[in-house]
């Protein structure tokens, strides 16, 4: 019988790299966002707060679509790879944690431009809603059974939840809303920003999606070595129920005797 | 700087939980590595 060997080592080479660029990206933000690029005409320095809030934003929206995806291939996918279900797990909980920073930074950037922290916004409200059905996301995937069950359960909700993202992001234009339009993204071409303010801005996105992936191939990988644990446990528990089993009817055998 | 309080508030949180996200992952995954067998790991 071969000896098991214990590696206590999750990275890679991959994920080493992915998180040095991400580091390096990371230094890139906070440098640029508040030493390097200008005030804006209009808002002054709360406009740093951009080069956080937008790559947030858009990390949480990735994962949560990222998540569907994954439930997506597992659902139809023929042999039901685990895989899959853990890394829609693996990032609906990144996006939870972004999303609920992209509330908190726009909370604390409404204060300076509009004067509250909050405001029954239609942006500022489907956001809220996408992070509580993403919060009740993850509580479903808590539940007790099997990982299948988990994995179906959960991959339908995905599949239901993501629908809010359109929602979200087009609030801003089916409703009167205080929260601005899209500045970059606006769909007639012109930007209109700085240079060296675009470039911090899309440094950031590329920063934080790079910090998405790192911990999405980590958070699964942790995922999958608790399923491991969990399967090896219920194992164990079984080997040991089987055991009393023969144990009791040697027992009774014995006694027959 | 104007409003350099809520600015920095942005940056520390943000930068902060993310920090915190990641030590958690790596110590979490340390921890669970040196249970599971590498027949489980297939990054390993």
């Amino acid at each position: 019988m071969e000896a098991q060997t214990f590696t206590a080592r999750v990275a890679t080479p991959t994920t080493r790299l992915v998180g040095a660029m991400s580091l390096v990206s990371m230094a890139w933000v906070v440098i640029g966002g508040l030493i390097v690029t200008p005030k804006d005409v209009n808002q002054g320095d709360a406009v740093r707060i951009m080069y956080v809030h937008v790559p947030t934003a858009w990390v949480a929206y990735l994962a949560f679509i990222v998540t569907a995806v994954a439930s997506a291939c597992w659902l139809l996918s023929r042999k039901h790879s685990m895989g899959f279900d853990r890394v829609a797990g693996a990032s609906a909980e990144v996006g939870v944690i972004f999303m609920a920073m992209t509330l908190l930074s726009g909370s604390l950037w409404g204060r300076i431009t509009w004067g509250t922290f909050w405001a029954w916004d239609p942006r500022l409200t489907t956001t809220a809603f996408l992070l509580v059905t993403y919060i009740g996301y993850l509580a479903v995937r808590g539940l007790g059974g099997s990982l299948e069950q988990r994995a179906r359960r959960s991959a339908v909700i995905a599949l239901l939840a993501v629908l809010e993202i359109p929602l979200v992001h087009f609030s801003v234009l089916m409703w009167r809303s205080l929260h601005q339009k899209a500045s970059v993204l606006s769909g007639d071409g012109d930007i209109k920003m700085d240079g060296s303010m675009l470039t911090t801005l899309l440094i950031g996105v590329i920063g934080f999606t790079m910090t998405f992936a790192w911990l999405v191939l980590h958070r699964q990988r942790v995922l999958a070595m608790q399923d491991a644990m969990q399967m090896t446990q219920l194992d164990a528990a079984l080997r040991e129920r089987a055991n009393e089993n023969a144990t009791e009817s040697t027992d009774r055998v014995e006694g027959l005797k | 700087m104007d409003h350099l309080g809520f600015i920095a508030a942005v940056y520390g949180v943000t930068f902060a939980v993310i920090t915190a996200l990641v030590v958690r992952t790596v110590l979490q995954g340390r921890e669970l590595a040196s249970k599971v067998a590498d027949k489980d790991k297939p990054w390993t």
